[in-house]
């Protein structure tokens, strides 16, 4: 946990230096909205076509994050380094992952709030809790999945495509239930009740895919 | 020394696809001696610095490092080795004395050592300056604390002295040097600066050993041979 830490003090604190990440995150998915509204040709969207442009939009932001999540340990030496010293490798991944789910959650206080302002017909107050309660376990498959694709993506010398080529596809089921979870949350009228089926498949699906980067992450930064 | 050698290779070798990056790679380093690894650009002295490091894996052969068989016990290695590679390993958007503190807490070392090296090399004016800001000799003066930070059995030192000026070189000594008393393995591209600091020589050509000898039974001949 003590190196877990290390790494993600590092990363902060490289990321508060450099604003390479998240700048880029939250000017994309405002962007997009932008389009959006001018792409769908409405003034105000609800519902499950709310739920989808919230969600898409915030996924490939994401994305952006999940390119550049292991570009310092690879061009600085930073995976070197890190092999080198006495720790659990796994200590990567948690970082890592908590890394991207900060990134995550700091682009969803920018970018939820501007959405509400940009394209949502309802008011985003009473949906609120419910949509937070959905986008935190969004974020945990995507931190997830996103380390697990960046490491690997990171190796080759077309990462900037490779992560969305294998993240994206991974990501379905996590973009389903999120969408599936937030469209009743955002119908005109007031929101309803949160869809527990929803939230259940998408807190299985962090459980599995954290398991499966537990397994397989070691292998990853091996030679 | 020790009777068990600090470090020994038997017959190893390292390929990048098709291309052999070493073969037939055998020497025993016994502890607290001194191994200079010559040859060309490209002859494969930074790639056994790397398989040593446990960065890489030998594709075959046998090698033990302080005991230890390489990769098996790799983890039970790591924390005793120092590697001054190319690469300053240091992040550029952070200062010395945060890429010190970072890696002090992977190695779990003490904060004062960080202060205790920096003014070793005399950096320690300029240890909250990001590393990008810094000339290339005082990178590589911070690049010397980082490698030894965790006082290291054995070190692995590619071009130490790159960058460094004579007084710089002047002030690693006491941490990279011989009077450091570790078991070292040490590349330079000036052969005879190598030897002078050597007690034993592997020579490497195309991935080859040329020769493997004590340090001062290696001629003129063997180090043109290994040149030309």
């Amino acid at each position: 946990m003590k190196t877990a830490i290390a790494v993600l003090r590092k990363d902060l604190l490289l990321e508060l230096r450099t604003l390479e990440t998240l700048p880029a995150m939250a000017l994309f998915s405002i962007t997009t909205f932008v389009i959006f509204h001018f792409g769908l040709n409405r003034p105000t969207v609800d519902g499950q076509l709310a739920a989808g442009v919230l969600t898409v939009t915030l996924l490939f932001a994401g994305i952006l994050g999940v390119n550049r999540l292991f570009v310092a340990e690879r061009e600085q030496g930073g995976f070197d380094a890190f092999l080198l010293a006495p720790v659990d490798r796994s200590a990567m991944l948690l970082a890592k992952a908590s890394a991207l789910f900060l990134f995550l959650a700091a682009l969803e206080v920018i970018a939820v709030p501007a959405f509400g302002v940009l394209l949502l017909g309802p008011s985003l107050g009473p949906p609120l809790p419910s949509l937070v309660a959905v986008l935190v376990l969004a974020d945990l498959g995507i931190a997830v999945i996103g380390t697990l694709v960046s490491a690997l993506a990171v190796q080759t010398r077309a990462r900037d495509v490779i992560g969305p080529v294998i993240g994206l596809p991974l990501l379905i089921p996590a973009l389903i239930a999120t969408a599936r979870a937030i469209g009743p949350l955002l119908q005109r009228g007031g929101p309803a009740a949160l869809p527990g089926k929803w939230l259940l498949i998408l807190a299985l699906y962090d459980v599995v895919f954290g398991l499966v980067a537990y397994a397989v992450f070691d292998f990853l930064l091996e030679d | 020394m020790a009777d068990t050698p600090a470090i020994e290779l038997r017959g190893v070798a390292r390929y990048f696809g098709e291309r052999i990056a070493l073969r037939d790679i055998s020497v025993s380093v016994p502890a607290g001696a001194t191994l200079a690894v010559l040859g060309r650009n490209g002859a494969g002295k930074s790639t056994l610095l790397r398989v040593l490091a446990t960065l890489l894996r030998q594709h075959a052969g046998e090698i033990s490092m302080l005991g230890e068989p390489l990769p098996l016990r790799a983890f039970a290695v790591r924390g005793r080795l120092g590697l001054l590679a190319h690469e300053p390993l240091l992040y550029r958007d952070l200062s010395s004395r945060e890429n010190l503190r970072y890696h002090a807490r992977l190695f779990g070392v003490p904060p004062e050592r960080i202060e205790e090296l920096l003014t070793t090399v005399k950096m320690e004016r300029r240890a909250d300056e990001p590393v990008r800001l810094l000339s290339r000799g005082m990178v590589q003066r911070v690049a010397v604390c980082r490698a030894v930070l965790h006082n290291p059995e054995i070190l692995l030192l590619d071009e130490a002295r790159a960058n460094l000026d004579p007084g710089a070189s002047e002030l690693v000594e006491p941490l990279v040097g011989r009077p450091a008393g570790r078991t070292r393995v040490i590349t330079s591209h000036d052969p005879q600066a190598a030897l002078a600091e050597a007690d034993l020589a592997l020579g490497l050509r195309d991935g080859r050993p040329t020769f493997s000898l004590p340090a001062d039974e290696v001629t003129d001949d063997h180090v043109r041979e290994l040149y030309e």
